[in-house]
């Protein structure tokens, strides 16, 4: 349950951060919207990934055996979601310092990479989850990356990414102003429609062919009605409402997810004695309690103080409030008397 | 070579990336925290001044930690998946609180400090700073509880039906001795590197203003900068001198191997000298080994509080350790209780040695700068303060190669006076379903990934070291009224 929200806060937050990378070079015309457009998560992206962090370590105290299952099994992809992250980290961060063009070019494809590649993996991922992988009897995981890349994860990667783009493009219009503004939400209202379309088919799949419960259609129901309210919304003009609507997609389609998967947390397709379950990948009561008391007293307080962030920064941008870039040269000149 | 072989390679290969980045994080952030509220009580536009110039180095550096620590948290389940069914129960309690209590903090508030120069009332930004310096020490905190479970379980209980240790006492945990001279030790020895790069870029910047005949900038700016970073050294220099006698005397009790082959020690001795340099083979065996430098009764006086105390050698250890955990492992190959001797003996010293420079440059600093209000033009100052930057980051690297390589064989240290099932060899704690080709393919991402960035974090962080601290405007007053000004950001990346 605490996993489920742990990691339904970071695709929520992380999303549109995704997509605001996604969609950096196609939404603007030059570098001071670039700069737009990364100052609208400027403040925020890096506590968004700690849930990520999170999400990985609580998973590792409470399910230790899914931890080493999971993450030993999906090696190659983690791999690549890494070495993304990595890269787009760094790229916020170093991009703004050395005032040159070659310079600042290079990381935004190190953003706009560091945006797609985990967009779609983690779409794949969490799609074979649902799917089921093959599991031997002491719990390792036996399927070859090739096998990860069935039709029915793919359309997970397509989904997770398209959704993701929507989000974001739905935050952009949301926190920017002027002409910009009108441009994301144009973009917004199109990527709405093909995701509803894509996300509506991977959603219907998950519930007919993996899930075995019938409340779990209540998630599909809000999943498409959280994109279908952002299309109307968006188009409407109503951006706080349509990035509500599809924060609400965002996380339907993760409860499905896990509604989906529960008692399960990883099946096993070839043998279904060999599934890791809620029972026997948990950590001890002991260590359950603890986690409990720690998550439960610490989660609000992260929840108000990140909300009070997005509250200090709440103000739209706009291309005139992006200060003159202050990097340095890419090399240093030789210091006169007169420079300083 | 093994897959077990390739994993430790990149574990250490990743872990040593990843605390170069680190103490300086953690040492800088509270220095930075002390320049801003010199700026807010003094009212004086150097420490403005210097806080943005630091803090503009340590935003550099702090990106390129968070980047490297991201692969640390997945590690563990992608190439010791066994190691983490084993010990999942207990180690997965301190990281996941980590995250929960500190980097959630660090973040966030680092975010809010960045951006909201115009933004927050200045009290407020201010206590930004010093919430993320107090989130990255607890962030070291939880961590180190997690390693120094390794290195001295406590607080858990061996479950023969499931073959895991099991989490008995999460209090021990947190209290274990180990943990507590560990997270000294490494808060100190990160303080001493935070000291020395404050110290060593305005020291040198120091010089450099007053041979061009910027006399006044140099006493105004930078002088201030380097008299903090002295006594950070200072302060720190005995903290790290102390918790390390105190972790010696911990690790005489609790991992008397570790002790043994950090001395070379071959035999069983009383009032054990300490070594200086030894020459022989020291990787295999204590044939030929020949300690030609060394400082009688100091070795059992760091174990034990006595020059004249008995340190036990390395054969006589190993013969003890197979009576008690047996002579050969699961494969039934025999075990080599001791860790590699040449790198653990020469590890310490170095460790010790380079932190050494440190001091040099302290007390360099501390003749030159001793009257009131003087700077100095000295070359050779300039000299030793570029030398001695790195020098604490190696001493901090070697320390930590000691700490983890002396360890060895084990990945979790059996506790002399614990469970004694509560043990791991690392060659049993490596994922089994993870063949070699993909651990030597992240092997090699991950290190020419890392290779590219440190290149270009070296390099601009000496760039903007070397652009100096520029003059700079007071951030406006911030009321309800004109926070929602249209003025531009103070700052956008």
């Amino acid at each position: 349950m605490l996993i489920a929200v742990l990691w339904t806060g970071y695709l929520v937050l992380e999303g549109f951060d995704f997509g605001v990378g996604m969609l950096l070079r196609p939404l603007s015309k030059n570098d001071t919207e670039r700069r737009l457009v990364i100052n609208t998560i400027g403040p925020v992206w890096d506590g968004n990934e700690v849930w990520l962090l999170v999400a990985g370590g609580a998973t590792f105290a409470a399910f230790p055996e899914w931890y080493a299952t999971m993450f030993s099994g999906f090696y190659l992809p983690l791999l690549l979601i890494l070495v993304a992250l990595i890269i787009r980290a760094v790229a916020f961060e170093y991009r703004g310092k050395i005032d040159d063009d070659t310079w600042r070019n290079r990381w935004d494809w190190g953003i706009t990479f560091g945006s797609w590649v985990p967009a779609v993996l983690w779409g794949v991922a969490f799609a074979n989850l649902v799917r089921g992988v093959e599991i031997d009897a002491d719990h390792q995981m036996t399927s070859s990356f090739v096998d990860l890349l069935s039709p029915y994860a793919l359309l997970g990667g397509a989904t997770t990414a398209l959704l993701f783009l929507t989000h974001g493009a739905i935050f952009l219009s949301l926190k920017t102003d002027g002409e910009f503004r009108h441009r994301a939400r144009a973009l917004a209202t199109r990527l709405a429609i093909v995701s509803a379309a894509v996300g509506a088919t991977f959603v219907v799949w998950t519930q007919l062919a993996y899930s075995d419960k019938a409340w779990t259609w209540a998630a599909v129901g809000l999943a498409a009605l959280g994109v279908v309210g952002a299309w109307r919304a968006i188009q409407a003009g109503r951006e706080g409402w349509a990035f509500l609507a599809s924060a609400l997609a965002v996380l339907a389609a993760v409860v499905l997810i896990f509604g989906s998967l529960y008692p399960n947390v990883m099946p096993a397709i070839n043998d279904p004695a060999n599934s890791l379950t809620i029972v026997n990948a948990a950590a001890t009561p002991k260590t359950l309690t603890i986690m409990t008391w720690v998550a439960g007293f610490l989660t609000p307080l992260v929840l108000a103080y990140q909300g009070w962030t997005y509250w200090v920064f709440r103000k739209r941008l706009t291309a005139e409030r992006i200060p003159a870039a202050i990097g340095l040269p890419l090399r240093a000149e030789q210091p006169s008397a007169s420079d300083r | 070579m093994e897959a077990v072989d390739a994993a430790r390679w990149q574990f250490a290969i990743v872990t040593v990336y990843h605390f170069i980045f680190v103490p300086l994080t953690i040492g800088l952030s509270p220095l930075v925290a002390i320049m801003q509220t010199a700026w807010l009580v003094t009212g004086k536009a150097h420490w403005l001044r210097l806080t943005k110039f630091f803090g503009k180095l340590l935003l550099v550096n702090f990106a390129i930690g968070v980047a490297t620590g991201i692969v640390q948290e997945f590690q563990f389940g992608m190439n010791w998946s066994e190691y983490s069914r084993f010990v999942g129960d207990i180690f997965g309690a301190p990281l996941a609180i980590e995250g929960l209590a500190a980097f959630f903090i660090e973040s966030t508030f680092l975010g809010l400090w960045i951006f909201g120069w115009d933004r927050l009332p200045r009290k407020i930004h201010l206590a930004c700073i010093w919430l993320v310096a107090i989130a990255t020490n607890v962030s070291a905190f939880f961590i180190l509880a997690a390693n120094s479970w390794m290195q001295h379980p406590v607080g858990a209980i061996f479950n023969p039906e499931t073959g895991r240790a099991e989490l008995d006492d999460f209090g021990a945990v947190l209290l274990n001795n180990t943990l507590w001279a560990a997270f000294t030790h490494t808060v100190a020895t990160a303080l001493l590197v935070g000291g020395t790069f404050v110290t060593g870029v305005a020291g040198w910047l120091m010089v450099r203003e007053v041979r061009a005949g910027r006399i006044d900038l140099a006493r105004a700016v930078y002088r201030p900068a380097a008299l903090l970073g002295l006594v950070t050294i200072a302060v720190s220099g005995a903290g790290v001198a102390v918790s390390g006698d105190w972790q010696a005397k911990l690790m005489f009790e609790q991992q008397p191997m570790k002790m043994a082959a950090a001395e070379g020690l071959c035999e069983t001795q009383t009032g054990a000298g300490f070594s200086i340099l030894t020459v022989g083979d020291l990787s295999n065996s204590c044939e030929g080994v020949i300690h030609l430098i060394e400082v009688p009764g100091l070795t059992s006086y760091l174990a034990t509080g006595d020059f004249a105390g008995q340190v036990a050698g390395v054969p006589e250890l190993q013969q003890q350790m197979e009576e008690r955990y047996g002579e050969v492992d699961e494969q039934g190959e025999p075990v080599n209780y001791s860790p590699n001797l040449a790198l653990t003996y020469w590890s310490f010293r170095l460790m010790i040695g380079f932190a050494a420079g440190s001091a040099l440059l302290a007390v360099a600093a501390l003749w030159l700068l001793r009257k009131k209000g003087s700077v100095t033009d000295n070359r050779w100052f300039a000299k030793l303060c570029l030398i001695a930057i790195p020098m604490p980051f190696l001493a901090a690297s070697f320390g930590w190669i000691f700490t983890e390589t002396g360890r060895q064989p084990w990945v979790v240290v059996p506790n002399p006076t614990g469970v004694d099932m509560v043990r791991m060899l690392t060659s049993d704690g490596v994922s089994s379903s993870v063949g070699i080709a993909e651990v030597i393919t992240s092997l090699t991402v991950f290190t020419l990934l890392y290779g590219v960035l440190a290149v270009v974090w070296v390099k601009l962080m000496t760039r903007y070291a070397s652009h100096g601290a520029p003059e700079v405007e007071p951030p406006p007053e911030v009321d309800d009224e004109n926070a929602e000004s249209d003025r531009p950001l103070s700052f956008a990346y």
